[in-house]
């Protein structure tokens, strides 16, 4: 069987800022989305692909940041090799891939090298794509998704060849519509592929010659997206799988929640052993860390997960949540459509809710509720479609603000 | 003799009032037609010995746009027709409505409702001292009355001369026409929840009335030595009333005769009016829970919050200043002040 290899591209502390308040005490990379780490995830699925021989994590934040989780993976997952690899400067995300090139490619030397974003939620059906990638001559295999019309410009947009799943057409975050189909974050390779980057960046440095606007800093990167995957798309070299299952991007605190309920129902199928047994007190898919603490009377789920060393005390209500470590609920509280930070303090019959995430966001308007590390709510108030800042007290109901 | 006509489904026990009010006829006023209601209408028709007729629509003709679709059957002779909105329930004074619009003899007639804040409504004028319906107001900025349109009415089939078959706002083009010419009457819902006044007055008198009461040191109050669930005083409960132990209620609540509170509930500055159930872990405050109303698990109702006779409040829901008509079911969160009155919703679980 032929060698294969896996890449997580992680980013850094610049990115995920539409994650706070929640990625002011928490990497984005290691956010809990039902009870595991996000990048947990896609590194749980790749470990399951036949003839997988190592992982390698590549973002820019510091070591330290990274090493806690890679001990317990590298525990977790012992038959793949795991490391993470720190770029010193952004390079884009073709750039840092052919940074590491000889990283990636030391023996066992791969034939098929997976790339991967953490920051979207699907089923990561790389076996299927790994079966398909090795049945056509391209060079490289793209996950496309199909997504509703209004939203398709958001994202690169795919047009392909029906009878042959060739890509016919690339355009990153077109202006107009152009497809219903798009890139979904997730690639499969042939080590070629860095021949393709080299091309790509003398190519660049060629064009950059002839043009005087283009600046000194924008030459030291190159994207995966525009500038790799255009001219491959154009060379006829690109394929696409499509993702028959569910796919969505984790960009936003909200859209946590909704992952967070999208994976806790895919483990109902696929790892029920990671689920908190149903019963009077658990309503199925829930996770619940063993070292958390439950009241018997309290109501826990659908979509919920309850983080290490939480208390929930008697009568307490939780549904469509994500409760972080070290969090207490006190009695008759209630959380809906929420995210509580760690170590907050819920007071009694104080309640959190908001509304699902809608599925195109309108600008300025919260729907889940984020709560900031510390934060403490009195008892009987109420906060909603609120985001919280970390150590507030609150002492009075809010609705549908930022609070500082 | 009259001949209705419904813009959604009606289910059978609405129909059954309607026929009691002498209707012969029915008209159903859809945009597809549902097959599976027609083999149960099939049914009512024979049981009922009425003919249900399926008017679709093939654009969407607003609210007056449909009763000249239907010009067939409703002009057929001269007797007068209701139209209901989709969400009537069969405890609507049907009877009384027909024999007040037969005994003014105008060609149309509204049934009103009193609300606490109107001014997020039209509100019906009528002339004084008179049903007589002079003009409308909408989202009056200063008080011209608080009546407003409940949604259901009786017109002589004269009506039809006034629709033409396109989309119509029979609120905003044909009633206004009609009042000019003296002709529309306004019809009070009576037994309605209003008739305790304004909620928050009825509210702030209670307190005082409660306050009173532990002046006096009154036995009618509930102790707090005796009932460790009362919290700050001034709670008057009746004794046919249960209340969990693990409940925390007061100040200044008052719970009305067969009323159950459940497991964990918080009650403070309310009025739960008799056999109304608030359930386990529900949080009520500043509202009143009409007669038979059931408050759902974990549901927080707040703000001059009324609930009419027989509302049901759905678990987990938040409901904040919402006034809400009698026999309604709400199954989401209302999160803004408002009346409650037309939802399709409320079909199907009637």
């Amino acid at each position: 069987m032929s060698v294969t290899k896996g890449v997580l591209l992680v980013g850094g502390p610049s990115k995920g800022t539409r994650m706070r308040p929640l990625t002011l005490d928490c990497a984005k990379p290691l956010l809990p989305i039902a009870g595991k780490p996000m990048i947990w995830h896609p590194l749980s699925a790749l470990a399951k692909v036949p003839g997988l021989t190592e992982v390698i994590i590549i973002g820019f934040y510091e070591d330290s940041v990274l090493s806690g989780f890679i001990k317990d993976a590298k525990r977790e997952f012992p038959n793949i090799a795991i490391s993470y690899l720190r770029e010193y400067r952004p390079l884009g995300t073709a750039g840092g891939l052919y940074h590491f090139r000889d990283s990636i490619l030391r023996p066992p030397v791969p034939q098929n090298i997976f790339i991967c974003n953490i920051d979207i939620c699907c089923s990561f059906p790389f076996t299927e794509m790994l079966e398909f990638h090795s049945k056509h001559r391209g060079v490289g295999t793209i996950l496309t998704v199909k997504v509703k019309r209004e939203i398709a410009t958001h994202y690169g947009s795919i047009v392909h060849d029906p009878a042959t799943l060739q890509v016919l057409h690339y355009v990153e975050k077109p202006e107009g519509w152009i497809s219903d189909m798009v890139n979904g974050g997730v690639y499969l390779f042939d080590r070629s592929l860095f021949d393709e980057i080299k091309e790509a960046m003398a190519d660049k440095t060629a064009r950059a010659a002839e043009d005087p606007l283009v600046q000194p800093d924008d030459m030291q990167k190159l994207a995966l997206e525009t500038d790799v995957i255009v001219p491959l798309a154009a060379s006829k070299k690109m394929y696409v799988y499509q993702c028959k299952d569910f796919w969505r991007q984790i960009k936003t605190a909200a859209s946590a929640v909704t992952a967070s309920s999208l994976y806790l129902s895919r483990f109902a199928k696929t790892a029920p052993e990671l689920l908190a047994p149903s019963g009077p007190t658990i309503i199925s898919p829930a996770f619940v860390d063993p070292t958390a603490q439950i009241a018997p009377t309290a109501k826990i789920g659908p979509n919920v997960a309850i983080g290490p060393h939480c208390q929930v005390g008697e009568g307490v209500r939780v549904k469509d949540a994500i409760i972080l470590e070290g969090s207490t609920l006190d009695q008759h509280s209630c959380v809906l459509n929420s995210i509580v930070g760690m170590n907050c303090h819920i007071g009694p019959w104080a309640r959190v809710d908001g509304s699902p995430e809608p599925e195109s966001g309108v600008k300025g308007q919260i729907s889940v509720t984020i709560l900031g590390t510390e934060v403490t709510l009195t008892p009987e108030t109420h906060v909603r479609s609120c985001i919280v800042l970390p150590n507030k007290s609150l002492n009075k109901s809010s609705a549908n603000q930022v609070l500082l | 003799m009259a001949q209705t006509l419904g813009r959604v489904l009606q289910q059978g026990h609405h129909i059954e009032a309607l026929v009691k009010a002498g209707v012969k006829d029915i008209v159903l006023a859809v945009n597809y037609r549902p097959e599976i209601m027609v083999s149960v209408l099939k049914k009512t028709e024979e049981e009922l010995g009425i003919s249900i007729t399926f008017s679709v629509e093939t654009e969407p003709l607003g609210t007056a746009g449909p009763l000249a679709l239907a010009r067939e059957i409703l002009g057929k002779d001269d007797s007068p027709f209701f139209v209901l909105n989709a969400d009537v329930t069969c405890t609507y004074p049907f009877e009384a409505f027909r024999d007040f619009h037969l005994a003014h003899g105008c060609e149309g007639s509204i049934m009103v409702t009193k609300v606490a804040e109107p001014s997020n409504f039209g509100v019906v004028v009528t002339k004084p001292n008179s049903t007589v319906i002079d003009r409308f107001v909408e989202k009056p900025v200063e008080f011209v009355g608080n009546r407003v349109n409940a949604g259901i009415y009786l017109f002589n089939p004269s009506i039809l001369d006034r629709i033409e078959l396109r989309p119509t706002s029979i609120e905003k083009e044909i009633f206004p026409a009609i009042a000019a010419d003296h002709q529309l009457h306004s019809f009070d819902m009576a037994g309605f929840w209003m008739d305790v006044g304004q909620p928050k007055d009825y509210l702030t008198g209670t307190c005082l009335y409660l306050s009173h009461l532990t002046s006096q040191h009154s036995p009618l109050l509930a102790d707090p030595k005796q009932h460790k669930w009362v919290y700050g005083g001034n709670v008057l409960v009746d004794p046919t009333a249960e209340v969990d132990p693990s409940s925390v209620i007061g100040p200044n609540v008052v719970l009305g005769a067969g009323v159950k509170i459940g497991k964990g509930v918080r009650l403070q500055r309310c009025v739960v009016l008799s056999n109304a159930v608030i359930r386990d872990h529900a949080w009520v405050a500043n509202s009143i829970v009409g007669w038979n109303s059931n408050v759902g698990r974990w549901t927080r109702v707040e703000n001059i919050t009324v609930l009419g006779d027989d509302v049901t409040i759905k678990d987990e829901l938040y409901v904040n200043g919402a006034s809400v008509l009698p026999h309604k079911s709400i199954s989401t969160s209302i999160t803004e002040p408002r009346i409650v009155m037309c939802k399709l919703e409320l079909y199907f679980h009637r």
